[in-house]
């Protein structure tokens, strides 16, 4: 993986052995960053396990921060989703015992 | 930009762009997602992140699950999370499946490779924690390789019923100790597995039927399938037909399993499939009597979606969900502009109704959480590299 950055407010990023189901998580965290100028990705060939990701900033952050934040959305958002689910079975299973009882 | 800055004071029509699919009779409207951090500000309305109101809004209600399938409700998250969850738990979370297979005698029907094909496809009840992803330059060994060896012939009995005719995945059998042709398929094991597997080893004495195989059925603990013990390996369906035998045929021949993901090959899928649906959502637009001509129309056609409120006489539209055959009839009828000025479907965006269809490896709330895990994974291993 690397940036190629030609300045630090814009850069684009090509993500090896990873596709959309990355890509366009961090896009859709990079676009709900207010200093995100623009955001997308693309797969250059369905083959290649590649993923160029651009993103352009306002000046306020430069592009390596606007997705490193993405990233710490990703992971925090899964880390609440898997103590919800941890949640919701408990809860099914609650009432599954109190159903059969 | 302040976060206490009235989110969801947008005027009414655009908070149903936001929030909902339309159903027209031809095509849906408003389909994308508006993700854009700036898209309201001219309304004051911060449309960027905010974790906290995730947090608050974000439900998961399970409707169905067993140890196969799983239904449930997943609302207040993004379609591009979603869809994620949805490659990952097709593509990316590993089980084990049979890789490689030495034939030493086939004198049946089928042919090697479509047999070998075959037996790629069967689910094992192997638990993929248990063994490290074999790359293609590594010896296989009992770091990475599970085997399993099936010997079968076929003979007529003295009664003149036959005896295997029907070869089933009940009678393949694990060998903890490795492969018997170590010289062959240059797989060898130093201290075996059988330490890895140490559940009482009825299930496996009674793994002839498929009753006695549900009976011994992977743990049903989900989310907790991965504390031992574990049962021996075998397959998670003991009554799949592998091959059928005449009298004198035989089939001898060691399997050897390892880990890998769905992106490679199909066979290491742990799911049958996973999917989700958008919540519909019907919605009366206008005042409608349930006595006036499209009023009966509409309680004709839609059974159960629609009741006639007794006091005002009016029509009240039901909870869509579990109406879909309705919802179709519905559709048609917005081809007709007296119906569409009176009524919407719609489907909420962030309202998923997702399903898991475990290949019964694998709890299919336990495959939930591992997809999580992985992509939060993803996210984590990016961030480390920049």
């Amino acid at each position: 993986m690397e940036g190629e950055a030609t300045d630090f407010f814009a850069a684009t990023f090509s993500i090896e052995e990873e596709d959309h189901t990355l890509a366009n998580s961090l896009r859709f965290f990079l676009n709900k960053n207010p200093h995100v100028a623009f955001c997308g990705y693309s797969m250059p060939h369905p083959s290649e396990e590649l993923v160029n990701l651009r993103v352009q900033t306002t000046g306020k952050v430069t592009a390596m921060q606007a997705v490193k934040a993405a990233c710490e959305d990703v992971s925090q958002v899964c880390g609440h989703m898997r103590s919800t689910l941890q949640d919701a079975v408990h809860k099914f299973q609650a009432e599954e015992a109190a159903r059969k009882r | 930009m302040g976060k206490d800055k009235g989110k969801g004071k947008l005027p009414e029509h655009l908070e149903l762009r936001r929030d909902f699919v339309t159903c027209g009779d031809r095509l849906n409207f408003n389909v994308n997602t508006i993700t854009s951090a700036n898209t309201f500000n001219a309304m004051g309305v911060d449309n960027s992140w905010d974790f906290a109101a995730f947090k608050d809004s974000f439900q998961i209600v399970i409707n169905k699950m067993d140890r196969e399938v799983m239904e449930f409700d997943m609302i207040g998250c993004d379609p591009a999370i979603a869809n994620a969850l949805r490659r990952i738990l097709i593509a990316e979370v590993p089980t084990v499946a049979i890789e490689h297979v030495f034939m030493i005698n086939n004198t049946s029907i089928i042919q090697d490779e479509v047999l070998s094909h075959r037996l790629g496809l069967v689910p094992l009840l192997v638990p993929p924690h248990l063994l490290e992803p074999k790359l293609a330059e590594e010896a296989p060994g009992e770091k990475n390789t599970v085997v399993f060896k099936l010997d079968v012939t076929c003979r007529r009995k003295p009664d003149g019923s036959l005896e295997n005719d029907k070869v089933l995945t009940s009678q393949l059998e694990w060998l903890p100790g490795g492969s018997e042709l170590p010289e062959e398929t240059t797989c060898r094991f130093a201290a075996g597995q059988a330490h890895l597997f140490t559940a009482s080893a009825a299930d496996a004495a009674a793994a002839s039927t498929s009753a006695a195989f549900a009976a011994a059925a992977a743990p049903p603990s989900p989310l907790g399938s991965t504390s031992g013990p574990y049962p021996r390996p075998r397959a998670v369906h003991g009554d799949i037909l592998l091959a059928k035998l005449r009298p004198g045929q035989t089939l001898q021949l060691e399997a050897h399993a390892t880990k890998g993901t769905g992106k490679e090959h199909a066979k290491w899928s742990p799911v049958a499939t996973a999917w989700y649906r958008l919540q519909p959502v019907v919605a009366l637009l206008k005042e409608v009597r349930a006595d006036s001509e499209e009023g009966k129309v509409l309680l004709e056609t839609c059974p159960g979606l629609f009741s006639a409120d007794e006091a005002t006489g009016l029509l009240r539209a039901g909870n869509a969900r579990g109406h879909e055959m309705v919802l179709e009839r519905l559709r048609r009828l917005l081809e007709q502009e007296r119906f569409s000025s009176c009524v919407a479907y719609r489907k909420r965006k962030d309202h998923f109704i997702f399903t898991i269809e475990s290949s019964g490896v694998l709890h299919p709330a336990e495959l939930l959480a591992q997809a999580l895990d992985i992509l939060a994974d993803k996210a984590n291993n990016l961030r480390d590299k920049l």
